[in-house]
């Protein structure tokens, strides 16, 4: 049949028994997600469609996350439009202040996506929940409004480069090490109109939070979705969180892909990415070790899960943040919050001289908690850097994993955590 | 349908950020997000563009986030069309999706400099640079398309859809 992951997927929800890529299709949604910024555009355009109920109470997701807790006045208002839409429609996945959490690491910790699903939102990286093995894509507002009231989205067939994973990372290296090197191969529109699908005998090397980091940042490479492969490590999470039961689809054996790259783990290096864009990935031995810093954010839907907490506390024991680098530590979700809490993470994170924030997307955005003035430099463990991005139009936001960033809130430069002294 | 303008030239990935920074989205009033569109790449943009003008980008305009407010800015602003080599997928959507006409045409984009007066005919997918005195032809839009960038976005197009049958 020659399909890829994503094109069978895609041929089972649009009711085909087979897809070729370029072909348009109708399909249907499992989970249709808006924010606080994309839903209120979406709600206005859902009134004009004429219809009066959403397709599912149940399929939708709400999450009041980038400029919530509210900002401001005009932030609140935003808010309130969609707990208004919510409750007037009695959506089941609405979660207020209190519940929310960054919608992408939520929404998995919720088990509200499960492998084989086909999910929209209108987020950018939506393509996040490819780690578990579903299609997932980020839309604009009218695009959500239409999956709102019909439940279904029309889609243009994907190609797809493989990226076949052999061996295991080294010590402090991680997911977002692997995707910022494979933007850096392939750049910025590397995977245009794509699937980035990965595979080989090295993805179980991968944590389930690498590849939610990865699968996270694939359109950052311009990618249409990014997925993995379902394993035990993929089944173990979707069961411990309660999700639906899956459905597993496989690349055809003969699936045709646009190229096809070999990367053995063992061979990455830390990376950071250069501003402005993702794509300027330089490993330490490109750089000197005299970039100063002025921030360090550890968070967002690319690195705000419990293990990036975890990684970002063992480099930071026993050291104190850097005078000239205020520290802002987000962790993603109310629980991973109490997780955070409870292990003991949070002593490290105060001890050393951090902010620990409630869950939001806030500085990532330049939204709020944690903006740039002019000439300012961040080492964020987020996910763009381009003009402006966190905030004054001459700031600079370096992205790297947690291991860096903390290394580097130590130093008050952009640091190779393996040269920090682990207490 | 056509339309003729004044062309703003950009680069390479103008992304959603520079279009309409992030600080300005607490807001989905298109008005608003007008007086800030392009702001962080061409401050002079807001003060100088004329209903008609069209923005030249060359790869991957708009990539970055999926924020629908980037092309409803552009499109508030008075911009008619964009052109450019290649679009980010989400924005190429969005943007049909509000009824903002955006063509592909590198040979257009090598050929069409900031201040040239441009006009492009989306029946026929062919743009004129009169400054230059020179055409190119970009791929045209099918007719369900041409329908609903005329019915001014999906939503409006669907709806005019369902009551004419």
């Amino acid at each position: 049949m020659k399909m890829t992951m994503s094109q069978k997927l895609l041929a089972k929800k649009a009711g085909l028994k087979s897809v070729r890529a370029g072909q348009l299709i109708m399909a249907d949604l499992d989970l249709v997600l808006g924010n606080d910024i994309t839903a209120p555009v979406a709600i206005n355009e859902f009134d004009k469609f004429g219809k009066k109920d959403v397709f599912d109470k149940d399929k939708i997701a709400l999450v009041p996350d980038h400029f919530a807790p509210n900002k401001d006045i005009k932030a609140a208002e935003q808010c309130s439009c969609m707990r208004n839409f919510a409750k007037k429609n009695e959506i089941t996945n609405y979660f207020e202040v209190g519940q929310m959490g960054v919608e992408h690491a939520l929404l998995p910790e919720q088990g509200l996506v499960t492998a084989g699903d086909l999910v929209i939102g209108a987020d950018s990286h939506t393509c996040t929940y490819g780690a578990l093995g579903a299609f997932s894509t980020g839309v604009g507002s009218t695009d959500m409004a239409c999956g709102m009231a019909t439940g279904q989205a029309w889609f243009k067939v994907p190609s797809a480069i493989k990226f076949n994973l052999t061996g295991k990372f080294n010590k402090n290296v991680g997911g977002k090490d692997l995707i910022l090197h494979i933007i850096g191969m392939i750049g910025v529109d590397g995977a245009l109109y794509q699937s980035m699908e990965f595979a080989g005998e090295g993805v179980k090397n991968l944590t389930i939070d690498d590849r939610f980091t990865v699968a996270n940042m694939a359109i950052e490479a311009g990618g249409k979705n990014g997925i993995f492969p379902v394993d035990e490590i993929a089944l173990k999470y979707l069961i411990d969180h309660g999700a639906k039961v899956p459905t597993i689809f496989e690349a055809d054996s003969d699936a045709e892909y646009e190229e096809v790259y070999d990367i053995d783990l063992s061979t990455i290096k830390s990376t950071v990415s250069f501003p402005h864009l993702p794509e300027n990935a330089k490993t330490f031995d490109e750089f000197d070790d005299n970039i100063k810093i002025d921030q360090v954010v550890i968070g967002s839907c690319t690195n705000g899960r419990l293990s990036d907490l975890q990684k970002a506390a063992k480099i930071l024991k026993g050291h104190k943040i850097n005078d000239n680098v205020r520290c802002i530590v987000l962790p993603a979700t109310q629980q991973i919050w109490k997780d955070a809490m409870h292990e003991g993470l949070f002593d490290i994170f105060i001890d050393s001289g951090c902010a620990v924030s409630t869950p939001t997307c806030g500085p990532c955005l330049g939204g709020h908690m944690g903006i740039l003035s002019e000439g300012e430099r961040a080492v964020s463990t987020t996910n763009r850097n381009f003009v402006g991005r966190m905030g004054h139009v001459k700031s600079e936001v370096y992205l790297a994993g947690p291991e860096v960033a903390a290394a580097s809130a130590i130093t008050g430069f952009i640091t190779d955590p393996n040269t920090i002294e682990e207490k | 349908m056509e339309s003729k303008g004044k062309v703003f030239r950009y680069g390479d990935n103008v992304d959603t950020d520079v279009i309409i920074p992030a600080r300005y989205l607490n807001t989905s009033v298109h008005s608003e997000l007008a007086k800030h569109c392009m702001e962080d790449i061409d401050s002079n943009f807001a003060d100088n563009v004329k209903d008609g003008d069209i923005i030249v980008g060359d790869k991957n305009f708009g990539c970055g986030s999926s924020r629908e407010h980037a092309p409803i800015a552009i499109k508030a602003s008075g911009v008619s069309c964009v052109i450019a080599k290649s679009f980010a997928r989400i924005f190429y959507r969005n943007s049909l999706n509000i009824g903002l006409p955006i063509l592909e045409c590198e040979e257009a984009c090598n050929n069409i400099e900031a201040g040239d007066e441009v006009e492009v005919n989306f029946d026929t997918g062919l743009i004129k640079n009169i400054t230059k005195n020179k055409e190119f032809q970009a791929e045209p839009f099918p007719p369900f398309m041409q329908e609903l960038i005329k019915a001014g976005g999906l939503a409006a197009y669907i709806k005019n859809r369902e009551e004419n049958k």
